[in-house]
This record gives C-alpha cells, structure tokens and sequence, in this order.
C-alpha cells in the first residue's frame, strides 16, 4: 500500500520484492493475513478491450539527478530533490510535515545529528534547460513555482527566521496569480532570489552541511554555506512513455513529449488517439486539467452517435427514514495532514464533541476527505446507527458534496450533514494562538452540532435541461467550443459583439510552431459557419440574462432588436485586449509599434522589414508593473519568435531583445535556443532600471544597461516593438448577469484554480480564453474544448436535481401581502390560484426556480416562510450554542 | 445508428489529467475503461504536499 489515502485502499504485493515470489520461502503474509486475502497464484492476466478512442495520460517521469556528480546527491544526506521535498513537507510523509535535515546513516551517532535547518537552497533547472549534461533543452514549466512554494511553506513549517534561497536563471512565473505569489515571496516571506546557475555542490568536511560557490549579479565570487540543498528536478517523458508511443506508432517531438500541433493541441498523430496532461509536454495541474477536458471533449465528438450506449447506472442506497427519530450525531474532526492538527488539538476537539448533546460518537481523521475515512464513515454511521453528521474540516464550498455523498451513500438524506470549518476560519487565521484557536474550534463544532440536530430530510426538486448552448464572444476559443459542442450533438448559439469571427487571433502572423494562424483562422471560421447545429449571431450584445442552470433565458439585442434566447448552458469566450503603451515614445514615431503591429507588418510582407538594421523589442510592457502586477505569458515566446523571423528575412540585421526575465516555458525554449543560436542579443534589464527610449533627429536611441558588461549600452533601432500586455475588459455587466467573479486584475474567476480552470462556481456557466488568463492559441483550443466538455457533462442529462435548501410557505400564517413576490430575484413566489382547493390566495414558492438566497425569508412580517435546512431555529440555535461559554 | 462506434473510452494513466478525462467522459454517457500501472490513482499530484497559489491542500 503506497500510502494511507491511497484509492484503493489495498494492498498489493511488489513481486520484485517479494521473498515468496523470488525465492520461495517466506510467506510470512499468507499466515497473518486474517481475511486470507493473499495469493501468490496470481498471474498476469492479458485482457482485450474494444473501446472507441484511446486516451493517453501517462505523466511524466521526475528527472532523476543522481546521474549528476556534480552535485553529489546520491552520496551527500541533505542534497534531496524537490519530490523529496514535498514528501519532508507533508503531514503524511516521513517526517509527519518536520522539516529535518537527514542522517548520514541509520547508526545511533549520526541519527543525533539530525536538526532543524536554518538555511535552505533550491537549485533552479536540474535536469531543465540543459544540454550539457543531460539531453533536456525543454524549460519543465513548473519548478519555478513549485520552489517558490516549497521556500514558503518550508518558513511556515520551521519558522520566520529560516533562511531561503532560490537559486535561477529565468523566473518563470508566468500562470495566473502566480506573479503575486512570487512577489510575495519575495517581499513578504522574505526569501531571498539570486540569479545564478550553480556549478557544484561539496560537504564541508565533519558535517554534512553543504557548501556551494557561486558568481553572483554583479560577478561577485560568493561561497555559501547550507544545511540543505533541494534540486528542482524538471519533468521528463518515461521510457514507458516513449515505448507505448512507438507501440502506437505516434510521433514524438525532439524531447520526446507526444506531438501534436497548435489547431489540435490533444491529437496525436494518429487518428482517435488523444493526448493530455504532461505526456503532451511539461505543464502544471491547470493546464494538465485543461487538456484532460479537452480530451475527453475530442474523444466524446468521435463517439457522440454512440453516447449512453455502454453506461450503467449507478446502484442507489435507499434512504433510511428518519423523522421522528431522536437525533443520534457523529462528529468527524479532520486533521488534514497538519494544516489543522498542527495549530488545533484534534484529539481534544473530539473528545469535546464526544460530550455534546446527542452526539453518539466523535473521532478525528488525518485526512476526513480520504478514501479510506469515507468507507470507514459508511461503515460507522450504519453500525452506530448515526442519522446526523458533523464533519469539522475546511470548507464546504470544496469537500460538501463529497460528504454528502458518503451520506447518501449509508442511506441517509444528505442534508442531514454540517460542516465547521476549522481550518480556513480557524488553524490557517490563528496559527499563532494554538490554545485559543482549539478553544474555538470546540465553539465551531458545537454550533454545528446544535444545528444538525434541527436538521431535516429535504427533498431536491428535479427539472429538464434545455440541451442548447450559448458561447459568448467569437474568437479562436468561442469559436472551437461552439464547433465541439455541435460536434458532440447540441445546438449552440455563437454570440460576437463585432461584426466579424476571429478576435485577436485576426492579428496573428504564425503561431510559435509556425503555422499560419490565418489560413487556420479561416478555415475554422468556414467550418462553424457551414454546420447547421450553429447559429451565429454577429454585432450582438447581451442585454440581461434570467434563470439558472438548465434553464436560462437571455436576451441579445442586435442593432436595437431584441431577441429572447433560451439555453441551458453558457460559455465565457469574451477574450481580452492588446494593451497600448503608454511609455517609450509609443505614438510618437511610426517606428515604434506593438508586437502585433508587427506580426501586421509580417502579414504585409512590408518591405521596410527587409532594411533593417537594428530592430529592438522591450519585453514586459505593461506586464508585471504595479498596474498590471501579472506576467502576460505570451510575449516572450511571440517576441523571440518574431524576432527569428526578421533574422530569417535579413540574417544581416541585429535583433535586440530587452527582457526582465525569460519566460519561454516548456518546449518553448528550444525556440529561445534556437533565436541565441541565429545570433539575436538578450539584455536584462530590472524594473527598476529600464531602457530609456528618446527620438532624437529624427533617430530612435534606445539605452539599457547590459547585464554581463555591467555598462550602458546605447542601439539606434530602426524598429523598436514592445510586447505590451495583455488586459481583460473588465467586464462588470456579464459578470453581474452571470453572477460570476473578476479577480482584482478584471479576469474572470474560474471555480477552482487547479480542478476548476473551464468552469465557475456558477452551475452551468463555463469559461475559456484570454478572459481567464493570457494564453497561447495552443493553450486557448484547449480550454476551448475543455469548456465544451465541462457542458455537455451537463447538457448530456436529461434532468438535473436542484437544492433542497430553498424557502418553504406556512401557508396557513401568509397574510397575501405580496412582499416576497417583489423582492425574489429568480421568480420563484407566486399566488395559490382562485381555483385552489386550499389557501388561495396565499404564497407558494417553485422550488425549481428558488435559489435559496433568503431575501423572501427576511422580508416576510408575518414569518410565514422558512428557508429548509438554514431555518430560524437552527440559526439561533447555533448563534446560543456560539454564545454558551466553551 | 452505425454499429461500428464503440462508446467507450480507454484511458491510459490515473494521474490527475486521466481522472479528469476519465470523469468527463463518464459524465458524457462513455463508458470508461481507466488504466494505471501503480496499485492506486492520483499520479504525482498525490505526492504534493501542498498546491500554490492558493496553498490548499493537494489530496
């Protein structure tokens, strides 16, 4: 068994390893094993499967650097990589979360010289970026961040005075959010950034501390001591990966990712055979997420004639009845690793809860939300005879569903659950006040005892779901979700606000890989425009939007006509907009233009593109700045690749790039190779120090400070391109019809920044494009279907349950006053019809149509309504529960 | 409907991409056949301790 969480809780025999299996004896587990679960007969079975499409997602294997003699880390105790890292990191590994550096030995001597270290290195690239002692030239995309992670964490482990150190070459922190968090890192954490590749790695004699020698910025030779070194290991493809490739007959790029291409970034070259996650090349979860979506999206459009063909339903548990019944509560209190248990005393939580009003039975769990704990609670409830549960863990918005499921899973009605979250209100905000953040962690679980024990069964209501889509803005990702989700089988309409398909994509010259991104442009715009299950609606707004999953109806207007659409559900395609500088001369001098004006200029053919004698690029224009703290992705690749096009034109020209730092992630970095290679000059320059631009006689003199010379460099450019950003249109008035959320920077604000990227926490509304984060064409296709995907899980059900949390009347106190029926914002109260057999006259609430917000709940004077499950009683009965002294 | 589309889907590798592949498909109305040479699912993202930005927790 890999470990406690692992799904499925089983063991199973490593035949390699086995004594029985190699030779023979043993057999010590046979004898113990009390459910006589072990067979050493079992032999490899060889099954054949017919399936429609193939699906890869084989992973990538973390480079191992033990290879490296340079760094020794087979040999030295505390150089360990950044998988390791994460194992001394987490509550559930070797060091239960302690961050210790390591013994030379398991002897008694070496053993005591285990201590908390006080400096921390990260060696930045091992195994990325390197041609020299590996073969990987690809950037792995993730390490950047994952050691800023791993440095800020490890403070939070051990303290505020470790010292961290990140050593780089590049930072790459080019995904949402993450330029914030580096920031952060940075300024509030504290840890420190230096710029520099390390050579080597040696002990100082009588310790096992280690001892590197670096150049630094300004060319300082620097030696520095460390308690631990952590390699950030890069991801590579497995020789697993590159057997089943060649089994398959797929094609594999240079560095041995599945190859694919800009247009179909998960097709493999081989027909029906798709691709995602970091087989397809390295990338993060996001984007792993992503592409599985659009995978599953590319295999199901294949198949759509054969949907339901195959399935089967899952078994229902039938509920146990349990009105009338005397409430008999368990109380679950997680641990979750030591996020909670490491500031809250877990065990004095339960214990507490154990003595409760009608609390039967109280635990506590390392992680309540694991497999194993979830059959351990079916298991409990059903023999304790539980018919209420409280589960005090982090946030309902994550893990409800899931604990509602183990509910219905032991038969009971799963609104007869509570969470407290004692870790995002309670151990992640007191981490520093251990005694006082239990003491309120006990208050927690006992308001939400009080509450689960007026807790009643509730019903969900069940509707249809419009099997119609609606796609919002017509670029390159609106377009490929509108094209997927025809596709799969469903209508959908595609709403452009212009009078013209293609977005920003319109302003693109090649993609990074080359391709024309017009031809392509063109013939997916033709391709949409001929299927007959899309309706395409140019120069049209939005001009409100009612209802809810399933059942929307939006009103599009269109040169003052107005037009009701129905659909049940709808995708945020609305893209983004070039940024116009407003620095280095920008508008002053038809020489200086953007990078898109240049890919213009490209799409001309434009002649003066051949004279050139000096072209300049200034990356970061108007990215990572105070205005917009965030890195805009694209630019570095888009500009290092004009930049190869204009040396491809004239290899006489000189081609400058001003960059902060490179951000070519992934394979995009052999293009950065290849732009050194053709002999195009980077210079660095900080943000505290950028170029100067100044027209002077009618000349561009663009100055920056070289990095390796240390000295004033000044290029008269006869073209100077700045890779301005990329800035969302903040759109208020969708987010608000859409009930959806910007982050502070006007992206949109997806559910889950990891397992939600498509998707909001909106039911049935979904996302993809540059309205979620700059991206790539690659990147924007992918989310495209990805988003289509995420749809037709919805649209492919006939019905769909609603909450059972919504306002119920007590018909029999309604005063017909009419209040609740003005102020719903979803429509849901109305009259009892004259013709009624009883209560005419009064209110009665859809429960189809009610959201549960509580506004009708408020404003009843008569308090004839009640919202189930959040109901008067219960409400007070926690806020007196909160008040009684612990 | 044409009898030689099979509605099933194999998936190779239970990392955090297959699981999603493979619960998007299932969702759709495939069949799913999920395939992991390790005793259990999750791939590398269970060994994490934590994810950023948000930190919350990678189990």
């Amino acid at each position: 068994m890999e470990y406690a969480q692992a799904v499925p809780l089983k063991y199973a025999i490593d035949p390699d390893e086995c004594i029985y299996l190699q030779k023979g004896k043993c057999g010590n587990c046979k004898d113990v094993c009390p459910a006589d679960a072990i067979d050493y007969e079992q032999k490899e079975i060889k099954k054949t499967l017919n399936v429609g499409s193939i699906i890869l997602s084989s992973g990538f294997t973390p480079f191992d650097p033990s290879k490296f003699d340079n760094y020794q880390y087979a040999m030295y105790p505390n150089v360990v990589t950044s998988m390791e890292f994460e194992r001394i990191l987490s509550a559930s590994g070797p060091t239960h979360g302690h961050v210790l550096t390591r013994p030379k030995s398991s002897k008694k001597k070496d053993a005591e010289n285990v201590k908390a270290p006080k400096k921390i290195a990260w060696l930045q690239c091992v195994g990325s970026r390197d041609m020299n002692r590996c073969d990987n030239a690809h950037c792995s995309s993730v390490c950047c961040m994952y050691a800023i992670k791993e440095a800020v964490i490890a403070k939070e482990h051990v303290g505020d005075d470790l010292d961290c150190t990140i050593f780089f070459m590049d930072m790459r922190t080019h995904g949402k959010d993450f330029e914030r968090y580096y920031d952060a890192a940075r300024e509030k954490h504290g840890i420190r950034f230096e710029r520099s590749r390390i050579h080597t790695i040696t002990e100082v004699p009588g310790t096992n501390d280690l001892s590197v020698r670096y150049a630094n910025e300004k060319g300082e030779l620097r030696n520095e001591v460390f308690d631990m070194i952590v390699l950030s290991i890069g991801l590579e493809s497995s020789k697993q990966n590159i057997a089943l490739a060649n089994k398959l007959g797929l094609d594999l790029t240079p560095q041995n990712f599945c190859k694919t291409s800009t247009f179909e970034p998960v097709a493999t070259s081989r027909e029906g055979i798709f691709v995602c996650g970091a087989f397809q090349g390295p990338k993060d979860i996001p984007q792993s997420v992503v592409d599985a979506s659009a995978a599953a999206d590319a295999a199901g459009a294949i198949l759509a004639q054969a949907r339901n063909t195959l399935t089967r339903s899952p078994e229902v548990v039938p509920e146990t009845n349990v009105i009338g019944e005397r409430p008999r509560i368990g109380v679950f209190v997680c641990r979750c690793g030591s996020n909670i248990a490491g500031i809250v005393d877990v065990v004095a939580v339960a214990e507490y809860a154990s003595k409760l009003p009608y609390v039967e039975f109280s635990t506590d769990n390392l992680y309540a939300c694991s497999q194993d704990t979830q059959d351990n609670m079916v298991q409990l409830i059903k023999e304790k005879n539980l018919n209420r549960i409280v589960v005090a863990a982090c946030t309902p918005k994550t893990h409800e569903p899931l604990f509602q499921e183990t509910l219905l899973n032991s038969g009971l009605n799963k609104y007869l659950f509570e969470m407290a979250n004692i870790r995002n209100h309670d151990s992640w905000v007191h981490k520093n006040n251990p005694e006082l953040a239990t003491n309120k962690a006990k208050d927690l679980v006992r308001s939400a005892v009080s509450k689960v024990a007026l807790a009643a069964p509730l019903a969900e209501a069940e509707l249809e779901v419009n099997q119609t889509a609606m796609v919002i803005g017509g670029g390159i990702s609106g377009i490929t979700t509108a094209k997927s989700l025809a596709m799969q089988g469903f209508h959908t309409h595609l709403i452009e606000r212009s009078g013209q398909l293609g977005g920003q994509a319109l302003n693109l010259y090649h993609t990074a890989s080359n391709e024309d991104v017009q031809e392509k442009l063109s013939a997916m715009i033709q391709d949409i425009e001929q299927n007959k299950k899309i309706t395409i609606h140019l120069n049209t707004e939005l001009s409100s939007v009612e209802g809810f999953v399933g059942n929307f109806k939006t009103t599009l207007s269109s040169k003052r006509k107005k037009k009701v659409l129905e659909h049940g559900v709808a995708v945020i395609a609305t893209g983004a907009v070039p940024f116009q500088p407003n620095e280095y001369c920008f508008g002053q001098d038809s020489r200086i233009i953007t990078s898109l004006d240049l890919d213009k200029k490209f799409m001309d053919n434009d002649p003066i593109l051949q004279d050139l004698v000096n072209a300049v690029f200034i990356q970061c224009v108007g990215s990572r700045e105070p205005d917009h703290p965030y890195c805009s992705r694209v630019c570095c690749t888009h500009s290092v690749h004009n930049a190869l096009e204009l040396k491809k034109r004239n290899p006489k020209m000189n081609v400058y790039i001003l960059y902060r730092d490179i951000r070519t992630y992934g394979e995009r970095e052999i293009l950065y190779k290849e732009a050194r290679a053709a002999g195009v000059i980077f210079i660095r320059y900080s943000v505290n120090q950028k170029p100067g631009v100044v027209l002077s006689d009618g000349k561009i003199l663009v100055t920056a400070t070289d990095h390796v010379l240390d000295r004033p460099v000044e290029i008269e450019a006869d073209l100077l391109t700045l890779a301005s950003s990329i800035i969302p249109y903040k759109d208020e008035k969708l987010a608000k019809f859409f009930k959806v959320p910007m982050n502070d920077d006007g992206f949109f604000v997806e559910r889950h920044a990891k397992l939600g990227p498509s998707e909001f926490a909106t039911a049935g509304v979904f996302l993809c494009g540059l309205a979620h984060y700059p991206k790539p064409i690659d990147e924007s296709i992918a989310q495209g279907q990805a988003a289509a995907s995420r749809s037709v899980t919805l649209l492919s059900q006939k019905t769909i349950h609603t909450s059972g949390t919504v306002a119920k009347v007590n018909p029999a106190i309604c005063s017909s006053c009419g209040v609740c029926l003005s102020i719903c914002p979803y429509s849901a109260p109305s009259f009892l019809d004259a013709k009624a057999r009883m209560f005419r006259g009064k209110a009665q609430i859809n429960p189809v149509l009610c959201k549960g917000c509580g506004l009708c709940v408020a404003s009843c004077r008569s308090g004839a309504l009640h919202l189930q499950g959040f109901d008067n009683d219960q409400i007070f009965s926690q806020i007196f529960a909160l008040s009684e002294a612990g | 409907m044409p009898k030689n589309i099979i509605g099933s889907v194999l998936v190779v590798g239970g990392g955090i991409a297959g699981m999603q592949s493979a619960l998007d498909l299932a969702n759709s109305g495939y069949y799913v056949y999920l395939l992991e040479k390790s005793p259990s699912i999750g791939g590398i993202m269970s060994q994490l301790d934590k994810t950023f930005p948000t930190n919350d927790c990678a189990m």
